[in-house]
């Protein structure tokens, strides 16, 4: 079967894929060989995002992007990323009262779970963690906040994340940690990256 | 020579430091940023003999004055702006010599938003993961450009001052069309969704280098829920459930997830960062 793969404007690619698996598993392939001239690689929810630098690399890449496959999604090998939490978060009692169980049982839920980074995107270092319980899956504020404070560890849809500076943000907050997500003096500065594996670990204050 | 500082008198509205910015990154979650208007800021370069990729300012609306340590060769492109170097007026668009303590004046452009200022030998600020660029949306590069603030000049030159007197160029249309090449991805947008283009759209105020917001016609959609969220370019249209057209500029957010109309073709992303708020625009699918 061939690939979906759609024009997105003179320079890139877009190939569509069935969800997050799919697009991580296809964006690992597509690092180890990229085709020629790629500037950038966008790994998102449901698709892969290819960056030429021209157009005759996007033109020459199209076909041979098109003639790949997905390769067998591979779950559980990226490197795992211990984050310590400490759920404490603002939203904390509001999320179990609305999802009709008890604290202990949200941050049960949440903290025994080992998430894959899916992609990131908002703000740098920022990582959709997916596998999140479905018992915990809640849309995002009404109003979001003006101010989350740096290393909040949040919800919102079918992922969790950690905020990693302080910015505006609609996601429900169950905690912090204190793990810099975001620091410009290590090399890569984003601590996490797609297809990473990470578990919270919960400490007490 | 080399050394050398260029002191900020005044910065005017928005004056940072660009360069031909940090793609590749998108897997840190950082967004490609520099020069917004990329023609222009290579050509500003190229004028002044520096190797490609040296860091210049981005002027937005003129209103930039700046005092040279040194003797030192400029040039400002982009934005057609008055230009006064040590009080003498310079013509825009050619290689511009400013004497040793002498002040760089950059006014009001008569059209377009962004001016470029290449600095001989460039401005040497540390680079922030391989660019010198200011990426507004992520706060990564240098500050916003203050008064008083102090850059250093840099010795990056490739090559002599171009010896020209101006480079000749099309002056900045009063209502661009800016072409786009639609996406083609069925179920997104009503059947006639594109008529609304047939009148021009109005640049709202709440522009800036991550995106300008359009307004005029709406964009009828086919449906109100969000994509997945999905990598973008600069250049991609997203039409949010208002149905006013938004395009990201070099700034953007490396994903999103409003429907997408289309991305607009490389020869008119120049065009497209020269347009100032309340101007008026055509998008044309081509």
């Amino acid at each position: 079967m061939s690939l979906r793969v759609l024009p997105y404007g003179e320079r890139a690619l877009l190939i569509e894929v069935a969800d997050h698996h799919e697009a991580l598993a296809l964006y690992d392939d597509i690092r180890r060989e990229p085709p020629a001239g790629m500037v950038d690689l966008v790994s998102a929810a449901a698709s892969v995002l290819v960056v030429l630098d021209d157009e005759e690399s996007a033109a020459a890449a199209a076909p041979t992007l098109r003639s790949r496959s997905i390769p067998p999604v591979d779950r559980g090998v990226g490197a795992l990323v211990e984050v310590p939490a400490r759920y404490d978060g603002a939203d904390l009692d509001e999320v179990a009262a609305t999802l009709g169980m008890s604290v202990e049982e949200v941050v049960r839920r949440h903290e025994t779970t080992e998430y894959v980074v899916a992609f990131v995107g908002f703000a740098p270092g920022f990582a959709y963690l997916t596998g999140l319980d479905p018992a915990l899956h809640m849309p995002r504020r009404d109003v979001p906040r003006t101010r989350v404070p740096t290393g909040s560890i949040a919800i919102a849809g079918e992922y969790t994340a950690v905020y990693p500076r302080e910015s505006p943000g609609g996601w429900r907050l169950l905690g912090h940690t204190t793990l810099e997500m975001w620091d410009l003096d290590r090399e890569p500065p984003a601590l996490l990256q797609p297809g990473m594996r990470v578990r919270f670990r919960r400490v007490t204050p | 020579m080399t050394g050398g500082t260029l002191e900020i008198v005044r910065p005017g509205p928005l004056t940072t430091v660009q360069d031909n910015g940090r793609p590749g990154l998108a897997r840190l979650g950082v967004s490609p940023s520099g020069a917004c208007d990329r023609p222009a800021y290579q050509l500003a370069n190229r004028l002044v003999g520096n190797t490609p990729n040296v860091a210049a300012l981005e002027v937005t609306l003129g209103g930039l004055v700046a005092r040279f340590s040194r003797s030192c060769w400029v040039a400002v492109t982009g934005a057609p702006a008055p230009v006064v170097s040590a009080g003498r007026a310079c013509a825009p668009y050619g290689p511009v010599f400013v004497p040793a303590g002498g002040e760089l004046k950059i006014g009001v452009p008569a059209a377009g938003l962004r001016s470029y200022l290449a600095v001989r030998g460039g401005i040497a600020v540390p680079p922030v993961l391989g660019s010198r660029s200011t990426d507004t949306l992520t706060g990564i590069g240098p500050a916003p450009l203050q008064a008083g603030q102090i850059l250093p000049i840099g010795d990056a030159t490739a090559g002599p001052v171009a010896p020209i007197d101006l480079v000749p160029l099309a002056p900045l249309p009063q209502e661009p069309v800016i072409e786009i090449q639609p996406l083609r991805r069925p179920g997104w947008f009503a059947d006639n969704a594109l008529d609304a283009l047939r009148d021009s759209y109005r640049v709202s105020p709440d522009t800036n280098r991550i995106g300008m917001r359009l307004q005029g016609n709406v964009i009828e959609r086919a449906r109100e829920d969000e994509l997945p969220s999905e990598g973008h370019v600069a250049g991609t249209v997203q039409v949010p459930p208002s149905g006013q057209p938004v395009i990201f500029l070099a700034d953007h957010p490396v994903t999103g997830g409003y429907p997408v109309l289309g991305i607009v073709r490389a020869r008119s992303l120049p065009l497209l960062a020269q347009a100032r708020p309340g101007q008026r625009l055509r998008l044309r699918v081509t």
